[in-house]
This record gives structure tokens, sequence and C-alpha cells, in this order.
């Protein structure tokens, strides 16, 4: 099975997933770089269920693409409800408080 | 009839409904609240937070039954678990949500929030704790983990408009995404490996004398994933600016709830998943307990908002909460003192942590700020307030006879207890940041006590109902925990307390 090549993949968006949320500055760009990290997650998933002849990880694909959509739908109210108030979606512009 | 299961070849799982019956309890009154808020109109509105708290109260009663019952009940070969061990979380959680709701109701009222959705999502997040109390499979605890969080953002960013409440929601909802990212990723890899998502399973796969790097990277991410929830340093930066941000009574939701709901799982985790390679986690959590408890406490020390300083102090309990894991590993009795030790920490840390923020509502209602020197002056106009916040401050900071000096104690024996030196060092830096944190917790009370009143305005506070009635629970608690250890002792010491390993 081409078991490592999925891995290798998912190993790889990950890594960009990472990398584009702790360096990118807009909302919306930090939002799609957690969904790269969840796509690593699922092609994980399936390619070790797969390999394993095991449903189980199917069945958590969906459970994780079923809970990010409901992250990703709160993420983005969020993210408009910013920049209404402040008309920008820089999130280094929110430092009202001091971390 | 024709058995559609059958034909496809599945089994029909065995329901045993007496064990899900808190978790029903929940969904039904989730479904009344919203029916309620759909149909009842603008006059419905005050009736949400009671039937809230009635809700809350009869979801106990299962608890309670199921708990005189006694049995060990499995469900979905293992993956819900109803032992002693979820059940006191359940009854924790719950209780824990009642006050949540008694300090809410004027808060909420007032400030022309939206009252409805308020405690809908506040009952969909204890959903997810109840459901997470008796998770022992990596789909339940994600899902769960998922339905107590994602309420939970939305709370935080309750005061809409304002910018520190958007800030607070915005923070918590990029770091706790992040982190259930990371810990999804760790659970992924951890499946691939075990080739099972049941703990017991993977217990199981990973006891062998040579385990392969992916599932130590496994465990690295899914620890960090839980370092977030519990806000443990170096991934607590989150925490004091939600906090302070997100309003108030939801500040000590999170704060308990969430904080007590990431310590469960990675107690669940950790022990039941991990338990049988302690060289795996235990370098990681000694440090972060290390560093959580140094950090946590020397930071607090230079706060001067009372709801950020609780913050840190936060921080620095949950370092507290770290240690023992970070020598369970230690054969035989290692996991189970240290399953003692968190379980009792955590019932006391609910009970003087809800207190004090039942305190500073009430304080906030006069003086609209939750600066530490707006308590100046406060026995001399309200010494009920003043007595109850020095009683929560004093067992913070572990003094006898209130209950905090017992939580310490338990994780003291726990870390001296396998012999170890990390653990004694670790029980050293336990020490020392207690008597650091000593000083900020001492300085509240002073202010309280000695200073003058701010403004001279020194009419005394009108403390609504419901937040007396929460400090009566609290007060409770802390003050007959600390006097008869031997209540919690009973529970958290008792046989079969967590089933631990396969």
């Amino acid at each position: 099975m081409f078991l490592n090549q999925f891995l290798l993949l998912a190993a790889v968006l990950f890594a960009i997933g990472v990398y584009g949320v702790l360096t990118r500055r807009n909302g919306v760009m930090v939002l799609m770089s957690i969904e790269l990290i969840l796509n690593a997650v699922n092609i994980n998933l399936i390619a070790f269920g797969t390999h394993l002849s095991d449903p189980t990880g199917q069945a958590f694909a969906l459970f994780v693409i079923a809970v990010a959509a409901a992250e990703v739908g709160v993420g983005l109210a969020i993210v408009l409800m910013l920049y209404r108030s402040r008309r920008s979606i820089d999130i280094d512009s929110v430092d009202q408080l001091k971390g | 009839m024709l058995d559609t299961a059958a034909v496809v070849g599945i089994e029909n799982p065995a329901i045993d409904w007496h064990a899900f019956s808190p978790e029903l309890v929940l969904v039904g009154l989730l479904a009344v609240l919203l029916l309620v808020d759909a149909f009842g109109g603008e006059r419905s509105k005050w009736a949400m937070p009671s039937l809230t708290g009635i809700g809350l109260l009869v979801a106990l009663v299962p608890v309670a039954t199921l708990a005189y019952d006694g049995n060990v009940r499995s469900m979905f070969d293992g993956a819900f678990v109803v032992d002693n061990y979820a059940l006191m979380f359940k009854a924790l959680f719950l209780i824990a949500g009642y006050v949540v709701v008694l300090l809410s109701t004027n808060y909420i009222a007032e400030g022309d929030y939206w009252e409805g959705e308020y405690y809908q999502l506040l009952v969909a997040s204890l959903l997810g704790m109840v459901v997470m109390a008796s998770a022992r499979d990596l789909i339940s605890i994600f899902v769960a983990l998922e339905l107590l969080s994602i309420p939970a953002y939305m709370m935080a960013a309750w005061r809409k408009r304002d910018l520190g409440s958007e800030e607070a929601g915005m923070k918590y909802y990029l770091m706790g995404v992040f982190a259930s990212a990371l810990l999804l990723y760790g659970m992924s890899l951890l499946y691939g490996m075990a080739g099972s998502t049941l703990l017991v399973d993977i217990a199981e796969s990973i006891s062998g004398t040579e385990v392969p790097a992916l599932v130590a990277l496994a465990v690295v991410l899914v620890i960090v994933g839980f370092a977030f929830k519990v806000s443990a340093v170096p991934f607590h930066t989150w925490a004091p600016d939600t906090y302070e941000g997100a309003p108030t009574p939801v500040t000590a939701f999170l704060a308990v709830g969430s904080k007590a709901a990431g310590f469960v799982a990675l107690m669940t985790v950790v022990l039941v998943g991990f338990g049988s390679q302690p060289q795996l986690f235990e370098p990681l959590i000694w440090a972060l307990a290390a560093v959580t408890m140094v950090v946590g406490n020397l930071i607090a020390l230079r706060q001067t908002n009372l709801v950020r300083m609780l913050a840190y102090s936060g921080v620095a309990q949950a370092g507290y909460m770290l240690a023992p894991l970070a020598v369970a590993g230690f054969a035989g009795s290692g996991a189970s003192s240290a399953v003692e030790a968190i379980s009792t920490y955590l019932v006391i840390y609910a009970a003087m942590n809800l207190g004090a923020f039942a305190v500073v509502i009430a304080v906030a209602r006069k003086t609209g700020s939750a600066e530490i020197s707006s308590m100046g002056g406060l026995f001399s106009y309200s010494p009920v307030l003043a007595v109850c916040m020095t009683i929560f401050m004093f067992s913070l900071a572990g003094i006898p006879p209130l209950a905090g000096w017992y939580g310490k104690l338990a994780i003291f024996l726990a870390l001296i207890e396998p012999g170890s030196i990390s653990g004694y060092v670790l029980a050293v830096i336990v020490g020392v940041s207690s008597v650091i944190a000593l000083f900020y917790y001492a300085r509240v009370t002073r202010v309280m006590w000695v200073d003058e009143v701010p403004d001279g305005d020194t009419t005394a506070i009108k403390v609504p109902v419901s937040i007396s009635a929460a400090l009566v629970i609290t007060v409770a608690v802390t003050v007959v925990v600390g006097v008869v250890p031997q209540i919690l002792a009973a529970v958290t010491g008792s046989e079969s307390f967590l089933t631990l390993g396969g």
C-alpha cells in the first residue's frame, strides 16, 4: 500500500497549516490554515483506516468534517463581528487587553 | 420485520438508558429552552434562568441514582464508561453549572444581552463536559471537547460591540481551535499506530518495550493540545485576556468548568491510554507543571486587576494540578494517588474559584470595576462580602482549616509517595510557589480590610438573592471540605474510582 505517501502529504499539509497559523495576521487566512491542519488529520485518518481495513478511521474523519464546519461557522461569525467594529480583520489590531 | 442492522452485518449496540440519563435530561432541557425561547415571546425571558437551574438539578437525580446503584457501566465496547470517577465529575459539572446560572441571572438580564441563547449555549457546553467525564475513546473525547468549547467561544464574545469582549472571544477561539487541531493530528497518529480509538486498546498496543517514534510525537501533540485547554504555561497566553474581556459569569464558567473538563480529559487519556509508558509523558508534564506554577504565580504578583489576577492564579493552580501527573507512572499506586489528588483539588478549586468570582460580580455591581483598588474598605460597608472573599483568598492560598489546604496536602502526598527525586523536587516547587502566591492573595485581603474606600461611597452593596445563594453554596463547600475532608476523600479514594489500563 501507499501509506507513506499519504502520511507525508498529511505531514506537509500539517506543517504548512501550523506555519500559516503562526505567521499570518489576516483572520480569514488563519482560519484557512487551521482548515489545512484539519484536512491533514482527515487524510491521516482515512489512509490509516484503509491500511488497517478498519472503518473507524473513516467514521472519525466524518466527525472531524462535521465539527470543523461548526467551528468555522463560529470563527467566521467572530471575524465578521471584529470587522464590523474595527473595519479590519488584522488580528494584530485586536490589542485592547495586554497579553 | 426485516432487521436492517443484521442485513448489513453489524450488531446493534446494547444501550443502557439509565447510564445515559444525565445526558438525556440535559438534551431534553436544551429542547425545552429552545421551544420556550422560540414560542414564549418576551414574557418568557425571565423564566430562562429558573428553567435552566431546575433542569440542571433534575439532571443530578440520575447521577445520584447511578452512584447509589454503584455498578460500573460500560457501553459501546468501553467508549462510554460510567464509574465513580465519571459520576463525581458529572456532579461537579452540573453543580458548577448551577452556580454559574445563579451568577448569570442578574448580569445577563440587566445587561440586556441575549438571554435565551445564553442559557442554551451554557447547557450545550455543560452537556459536552458531562459526556467528557464518561468518554474513554478518542472520538468521544474529541466530540465532547468540541461540544463544550464551541458554545464557550460564543459566550466569551457575548457582549457584542464591546471591544474587550470581542477580543476575548477571538483570542479564545483562535487558541482553542489551533489547540484542537494539534490534538486531532496527535489523535490521528495514535489511531494509526494502535489501530483503534479506544483508550484501553491504545494502552495495550503501546505496552511493549519498543515504542515507535510516531507514538511519542502523538503523545506530545495530545498533551500540548490539552495544555492549551487547562491554560498551562507556555500555552496560557489567551487566558488572562479572555478572562478580563469576557462577561464575568462566563469567566467563572471558563475558569472552573472548561478547565476542569480539560483536566478530566487529560487525566483519562494520559493514565488510561499512556499509563504503561511513563517515560513518554512524565518529563513533558513535569516541565509544564514546574514552569506553570512558577510563571503563573510570579506574573499574578504584579496584577492590578482582580480578574486578571484570578486568571494568573488559575494558571498557577493548573500547575499544582498537573504536578501529580508527572509522577503518576511509578508502578502501582502512583497513578491512583495522582487521580485522587487531582480530582480532590478540582472539586475544591471549583468551589473556591466560583466563590471568588461571585464576590467580584457582587462588588462590580456597585463599583463597576474589577480593579483590586476598587475593593478598598469593603469590610466597612459590606462585611459579609469581605469575609466571604477572605475565606476564598485564604483557601486559594492553602491556609488551614479551609478546603484549599487539604487539596494542597493531597497533591504533596501524591508527589512524595513514589519516593522519586523528580517527585521531591516538584513538591519543593509547589511549596515555594505557594508561598509566593500567599503575597497576592493576602494583598487583596489587606485592601478589603485596611484600605480606605476609594470614592468615599459607603452605602452597602445590595446582593441579589441568586448571588447570595451562590455564595452560600461555595462558602459551605470551602469550609466543610476543609474541616471534614473525609467526605471528599471517601469519594475520590474509593475502590475502582477510575479503571486504569486494559
